[in-house]
Formats: structure tokens, sequence, C-alpha cells
């Protein structure tokens, strides 16, 4: 069998005719089998999905708990089949829930990979190597340019910062789902266990994961109205980046912009964005990551979705890879 | 190389001047002789450091890289230096973070020893060395461009705040040390006496003047002050000793290798203050040229030929602070001025002429001249008392600047974009416009950009029509409604405006700010492209 014939890009994205199902949709669909809760790969509005019980759950969060016809949850390894197509999911180490999903019938196997990452999160379970004909890998990072340092010295220079500014509030963006999370882990096990103030977008995704096991300490909301800029002075305050730029930052102290993401790698992405403090955190395998994995795996053939498809490409061929670009659209790296 | 590293880092984005501060104070505080000492003289543009071309940095990188994969990098990133310290050895992992690093003073001292045939292979053996933040702060050294928005005298400034010494002190000490200045930290902080200094050629704090405030003048006796005109050009010091010639900014930035045709035609020695300026001096009459003009010749490291020629520049003479060896600071000012006038009376005629005293007998006439120069490059006239010793700094009483009016226009307000640091939630960068008659009716064209000039209670106001009145957005930027009938007026304040080839409205205005809000006006009320024309028509009709 041809790997197109088990599954292929369209408008709505990647479709399996012999299962009749999409992974990832970007619009409502019948049957929709889903990686993890990030906005743009899981939406609401299909007819049927099948994810992780703790992707179902952040969708649910997210979405109401009307947030597709029905639900299935798929535990990690376990053999499903959806019209003939064997389906099994496995942990991809980006978020919490996240999974790559391994696709097989006729001893063809296609892994769609989802978003992932290599390095160490506890916050989620680490990626896992599945041999597979055929990889389908992100490249949102896939440049030379990205090699993500290590999370626990980046996450020092935040209180480098404090110790040189401890009269300004720190205000460090980070995603709602896995990175705010993560960034509150990792300042947890710097040993700080002062309350860390966080906005409301965050509330509920926070609440979730503590209750899975996640121990992220004393939250506090940072929402309260009319508070004095003077009760935030040093503290460490996490929201949404979008929200530093809106009237809701100003009831702070002499207001630091930080942002934890991978895109703060190159200096002119952090000051367009007026970043004073850029921390290097990604959920997103870095280039040598990228690389890595695919040796590792050593499919027979690599296929690109979402990011800088072209210099991971590129790289294939140079390996005598057979690689090609799925130029799927409706991905918008809101992970990072 | 690692705290350099990380204090480029930091500076790079951190827009608060009290903010670079904390992190210079803090740099100079925690890190070892000598490398600070190298940090510091790579921040005030004092470092003497093999320079290593583009062209091989990325003969370097090619080495072990694809040229594609190199170019894919090169566009996104877009700045060469950063590229390749990220791409570096194809881009693998960088080397563990605490791997042993060569300290800068190594690097410096490294590079400057090296023969010509050695300098490839020892660029490469440091790129291997150090970490992403070190590749990019040596790449930056080594091509000579660092531009992080930090000045020589911020540098001295966070000197003097680590220390508790006085600015002045160090700045006139500044140009008779070298890196790594081991004297000069050892004296601020309190472990030596002051370096003695060894290099005549030295710069000396200038003295400033104050604003005339309401009411100011009418205590002073007219006859106790002369009167100059001040000039729209740069404040320059000349200095001079046995051979060395230097010329300051007055922030004490040495800008010699600038202006090879001023500092080469010096014939004397000692110390003179004067201004900057470009076109004929009195004594060739040619006529001064404008502000505009001077800035082709500003912030470069060196010079052609042509630019010379086209854009020549000379010193018009204001004071001396030495004679030959001789120190007359404590002389008066008129007493000064007569010294000083003979000194240029033989100096080159196309080079230098002296600054002219404007006679009046009373504070009512000097204004008359103040509002209505013969010049117009003048931006006003300086009072000085005529026994004034020359003291550094800005004391009140000696010295007063008293500047003709600004230029006021009303403009509507067509673009906002977010400030930076505190200001980062609000929208304070306004682009504001004009009425012209183009051939699709009446529109608003640019003409401008002002930031400051209003009170925080007036940026809550700016904000919030921002934001209540957006018709677009690109990135940071917003347009904001601006028809005959609905938009912001602002009145706009500026201190010269000029013709411009760079602006779609063809005008360019020096130093804008908002002055007022305007709600009280309807756009339809703004002022007309036609009036900033005729601005520039009067001043170029007076020359």
């Amino acid at each position: 069998m041809k790997p197109e014939a088990l599954l292929h890009p369209t408008p709505a994205g990647l479709f399996c005719p012999i299962g009749n199902f999409h992974v990832d949709p970007v619009r409502p669909v019948e049957r929709a089998l889903i990686t993890h809760g990030h906005s743009d790969h899981a939406r609401s509005g299909h007819g049927h999905v099948l994810a992780t019980r703790q992707t179902l759950d952040i969708m649910a969060i997210r979405y109401g708990e009307d947030f597709a016809g029905s639900e299935q949850a798929a535990a990690w390894g376990e053999e499903i089949f959806v019209n003939g197509v064997k389906v099994m999911f496995r942990p991809a180490g980006h978020v919490l829930g996240s999974a790559q999903i391994l696709i097989e019938k006729d001893g063809m196997r296609i892994v769609v990979s989802g978003d992932y990452k290599r390095g160490i999160d506890p916050t989620c379970d680490p990626f896992e190597p599945i041999a597979c004909d055929v990889f389908i890998t992100e490249a949102t990072f896939g440049l030379p340019v990205f090699h993500h340092p290590d999370p626990k010295v980046e996450i020092e220079k935040l209180f480098t910062s404090l110790k040189q500014f401890p009269e300004r509030s720190h205000l460090v963006g980070a995603y709602a789902l896995g990175k705010a999370q993560r960034v509150i882990r990792l300042i947890r096990d710097n040993g700080y266990s002062d309350p860390i103030y966080i906005h409301g977008a965050l509330a509920r995704l926070c609440d979730y994961y503590q209750g899975q096991g996640i121990e992220l300490g004393d939250l506090r909301p940072a929402t309260i109205e009319k508070s004095k800029p003077t009760e935030f002075s040093g503290a460490i305050v996490i929201g949404p980046p979008s929200a530093f730029q809106d009237r809701w930052a100003r009831r702070f102290n002499e207001p630091l912009i930080s942002f934890a993401s991978g895109w703060m790698m190159v200096r002119q992405r952090a000051k367009q964005g007026g970043v004073e403090l850029p921390l290097v955190v990604s959920d997103h395998c870095d280039w040598p990551e990228l690389l890595s994995t695919i040796t590792e795996i050593a499919p027979q053939k690599v296929w690109v979705t979402h990011g800088r498809e072209e210099a991971l490409v590129r790289w294939c061929e140079l390996q005598g890879i057979p690689a090609r670009p799925l130029h799927l659209v409706g991905y918008e790296d809101e992970g990072d | 190389m690692k705290p350099f590293a990380t204090l480029l880092d930091r500076l790079v984005l951190t827009p608060s001047r009290n903010g670079k501060l904390t992190l210079l104070v803090d740099y100079f505080r925690t890190t070892p002789d000598p490398d600070r000492g190298y940090g510091l003289a790579a921040l005030a543009g004092a470092l003497d450091l093999k320079s290593v071309k583009p062209a091989m940095l990325r003969e370097l990188v090619m080495e072990r890289m694809d040229e594609v994969l190199f170019r894919y990098s090169y566009d996104y990133v877009g700045d060469l230096a950063e590229t390749i310290s990220l791409v570096w050895d194809g881009g693998a992992k960088d080397v563990a973070d605490h791997a042993p690093q060569p300290r800068l003073s190594e690097i410096v001292k490294r590079m400057n020893s090296l023969g010509r045939t050695e300098v490839r292979g020892a660029v490469r053996e440091l790129l291997d060395q150090l970490d992403t933040s070190g590749r990019f702060a040596f790449l930056k050294l080594a091509t000579g461009s660092l531009r992080i928005g930090v000045s020589a005298r911020l540098a001295k400034q966070a000197l003097a705040d680590m220390s508790g010494k006085d600015i002045i002190e160090i700045e006139t000490l500044w140009h008779g040390l070298t890196p790594p200045y081991e004297s000069l930290f050892a004296w601020l902080e309190g472990r030596a006496d002051k370096p003695a200094l060894a290099t005549p050629a030295i710069f000396h704090s200038v003295m400033l003047a104050n604003p005339v405030d309401d009411g100011d003048l009418e205590k002073l006796d007219p006859a106790d002050y002369a009167a100059e005109w001040k000039w729209d050009g740069i404040r320059v010091q000349m200095s001079s000793h046995g051979g060395t010639k230097k010329l300051y900014s007055r922030s004490g930035d040495d800008i010699t290798g600038a202006f090879p045709d001023v500092v080469e035609a010096i014939n004397f020695d000692g110390v003179i203050d004067g201004e900057l300026l470009v076109g004929g001096t009195k004594r060739t009459n040619a006529p001064t040229r404008t502000f505009s003009d001077l800035q082709q010749r500003l912030n470069r490291k060196t010079v052609t030929g042509k630019m010379m020629d086209e854009y020549p520049a000379f010193v018009r003479a204001y004071d001396l602070l030495f004679q030959g060896e001789a120190d007359i600071r404590d002389q008066g000012f008129l007493a000064r001025r007569n010294r000083l006038a003979d000194v240029i009376d033989k100096a080159p005629h196309d080079r230098f002429d002296l600054s002219d005293l404007v006679p009046f007998t009373d504070w009512s006439e000097l204004n008359r001249l103040r509002v209505d120069p013969p010049d117009p490059v003048i931006e006003g006239v300086m009072i000085k008392r005529k026994d004034s010793p020359y003291q550094a700094g800005r004391l009140k009483g000696p010295w007063f600047k008293w500047k003709r009016d600004p230029y006021n226009i009303d403009a509507v307000m067509l673009y906002a974009q977010r400030g930076h640091g505190k200001r980062s939630s609000y929208y304070s960068d306004f682009t504001f416009g004009v009425w012209t008659t183009t051939d699709e009716g009446e529109q608003l064209v640019p003409v401008g950009k002002a930031y400051f000039g209003f009170t925080d209670a007036e940026l809550e106001v700016l904000d919030k029509f921002v934001r209540d009145n957006t018709i677009d957005r690109f990135g940071p930027v917003r347009a904001v409604k601006a028809t005959p009938d609905f938009g912001f007026v602002l009145e706009v304040a500026f201190e010269g405006i000029a013709r411009s080839t760079r602006h779609k409205s063809g005008v360019a205005m020096r130093f804008p700010r908002i002055a007022r809000l305007r709600q009280d006006k309807l756009p339809r009320d703004a002022d007309r492209l036609e009036t900033l024309v005729a601005m520039i028509e009067t001043r170029e009709a007076k020359t």
C-alpha cells in the first residue's frame, strides 16, 4: 500500500479515507482524532472525537462540555480499530495529554507526531519513539538557528532580574495551556515558594494540572480590580502575552516584560514584541532534536507539516531521506 | 565572556535609561578586573580589537554547514553576527553552560597578538569555545558594530553611580586612561588615589547654560552680561597639546576620526570650546549651513573626501579653557575671550572663526534680536556674565540660553504605536498629519511623529481615543479615525523645519513634541502643508 492511500492532506487536515477520520482537523468533521489540546489542533464542533482523557478534559474546559457530538478516550498504547484501521496513542512530550498517533493498515505504519519535544518536562509524559514507515513531523523550530538551552538555566535569568530590579513586577508571558504550567513548575523547582500571581485566563487550566497531580504551589489571581500597584512590587505574574499590551498590565509596578518562548532565541523577535527579559523555554523540538529524532526513528519517508518545512526537507534530502512538505494550513504555533 | 555577553543581551532589550544603569552598575560591581575594564572600553567605544571581516566569518560557517540552510537561517534572523552565533557548527547543541569559557580579557589579548595568517584559526577556535550569546558578543566586538543604545556618557554615569564620585571627575580623567582601566576602578572603589594623567590632550567637562525662565532676567543688570548667538550645530571641544589633536563632543565622546578637515587645521596648543557647523566661516563669506546638512557628517567613524567637499566642517569658537599649557578657566569670560580672539585670528580662516558678541543695552532689545535673528541657523541667544569663570556643569546664574520660540502647528493624529517599558501598555507614539490637496481631493499627509510633551493624565486620554477609534492595525501600529469632522487634533511644537526627500510630505521637523491636546478643535481646523512649506521658505529667504 502506498502511504498516501492510508493518509493524505486535505483542506480540512490530514484524512484517512479507509478509516474515514481526520487527524487534528481545522474545520468541523464527522470523526476526528486529536493529538493535543492547543486550539489550532483541537477545535470544537466535530461529530466524534477520539483523544487522550486529558486532551478531552482540556477541550471541555476550553470549549464547554458539548465541544463534540460524542467522545472516546484513548489510553497510552491501547489498540483501537476505526473502521478497520488500527490506531494507537503514545506520549509526545508537548503538553499534558499530548499524543502521537500511530495509524496502521496492512503493514503500512504512519506516525502523526503532532507537536512534540524531547527535553525534560515534569508537567507531561515524555516522548516515546515509535518505529514506522512514514514519520510526520512538525517543524515549528525547523531552522538551524533554534537550539533551546536548558530551561533551568533560562529560569535563573528571571531570578537574577528579580535581584537587580526588586521593585519591579515581573510579568512573564506564557501561553495558557502547557507553557504557563511548565514555567510555574520551573519557578517552583528553583526553590521559589512565594505566591505566584496568574491572569484569569490561566486559572482553570492551572487547577486542572494541579488536579492531575502536578504541583504548582500557591497561585493567586492577579485580576483584583483597583489593587494598588505596590502590592505587586517584586512579584512574579504569569499571563498570556497578549494581556501585557492591554490595560490589564497597568495595575503593576513598573512592569518588566518577560516572555517564555522558543521564539525568544532571536533577539529581533524579542525586541519587536517589547520583551525586556526573553526566556527561551519551548514546548517544541529545537533543530538538533528534530534531526536526532528523525535519525533515531529512521523512517522510510518524512512528511513535514507546519513550521519552517523547507529547511527540514532540505536536511532530509542531504541525508538521502525522502521528504516532502504537506503544506497544511491553519496551525499557528499557539503552543510556544 | 559570560558576564559581558549576558550584559549585552539585557542592554539590547532594556529601553529605560535607569534600567540600563542598573545593569551596568551590577556588571561593574560583580565582574573582576581586567574583564570589566575591557567591557567598559567596548561600551564606551574605546576598545581596540583586531577586526574580522564578515566575508571571513561566512567562510568559517560554511566549512561546517550547507549553504542553503545557512541562507534560510540568515533570511530569518536578518543580522549576520546573530545568525552566525546561532547556527555555528551547523546548529549543533550549545556547549554546556558550566563549561569554562574564555574570559573577555583573554579574548582581547589573544586577538591582538595574532599575526595576519593566524586570525582565521583563532576565530574558529573561539567560536567553538563560546556559547551562543558569547559568540554573539564576540562577533559584535570583532566586527566593530555594538549598537546597543549605550553611549560613553551612560557608561561613565554608571561608574559615577557605583562609586558616588562626580561624573565630571570621571570625564576629566577618561581620555588620559586606557583599557582595562584598573587604576580607575581602584580609585572608584576607594582602594587607591586618583590616577595621575600622562596624556595632555584630554577632555575637560564643559560649562552648560540654564534656560531663561519667567522673571529670571528682571533681577539681572544687563550691563553685567554679554550676549552671543546660539548656533544650531553641535557643541564641541578641541584639545591640542604637543602635536596630539583631539575633537570631543560635549559629552566627551572622541569624534576626531570623523572630522579630519577640522582637526588637521588646528595650529594652536590649548583647549577651545565651540560650535561645530558645516558651510563657510564668516571670514570666507560663505553661509553657515543648516543642522540637517551637519547631520550628514555626524555619527560616522570615518569620512570620505567627497563628503568633506560637499559638507565642509568648521568650528565657531566660543571660549578658551587652556592657552598652551596655562589653565585660564579662573579668568573672567571677557578676559578669556580676548585671548581666544588672538588664537583664532592666527588659525586657518576657512576652518575657524570667532563667535560674535551681540551688543544690547536692555533685555527687551535682546529679546527683539532673539525673536528675529539675522541668520536662519541661529536658534536663540546665549547670555554670559562678563566676569564668569569657566565652571564645569550647569550652574544657575552665570550662563543662560534664551532660545527662539518654537514653531507650532495644529495637526491630526493618524497612527499610534505602543511605547516601551513603562509605556508598553499605552499607545504613546503618535504620527500626525496636516491637510493637502491631491488628485483625490483633500487628504491628510503624515508630517511627523511625537512621543512626548504630554502629561500622564493626557496620555490616558490619548490612549483611550486610540483604543476606541482604531480603524486598522499593522503589527504594533494602529490607524485611527481621522475625517474632517471626527478625529483628534494635536498642537505640535518643534524647533525647526527643513525640506526632506525621505518623507512623503517633503518636510521634516526637528524635535517635535505634543504641546497641547486640542479637543476643542475639529480636524477640518487643522493646519495645511502649505503653512509648513511657507515656514521653510521664510527661513530660506534669510540666507
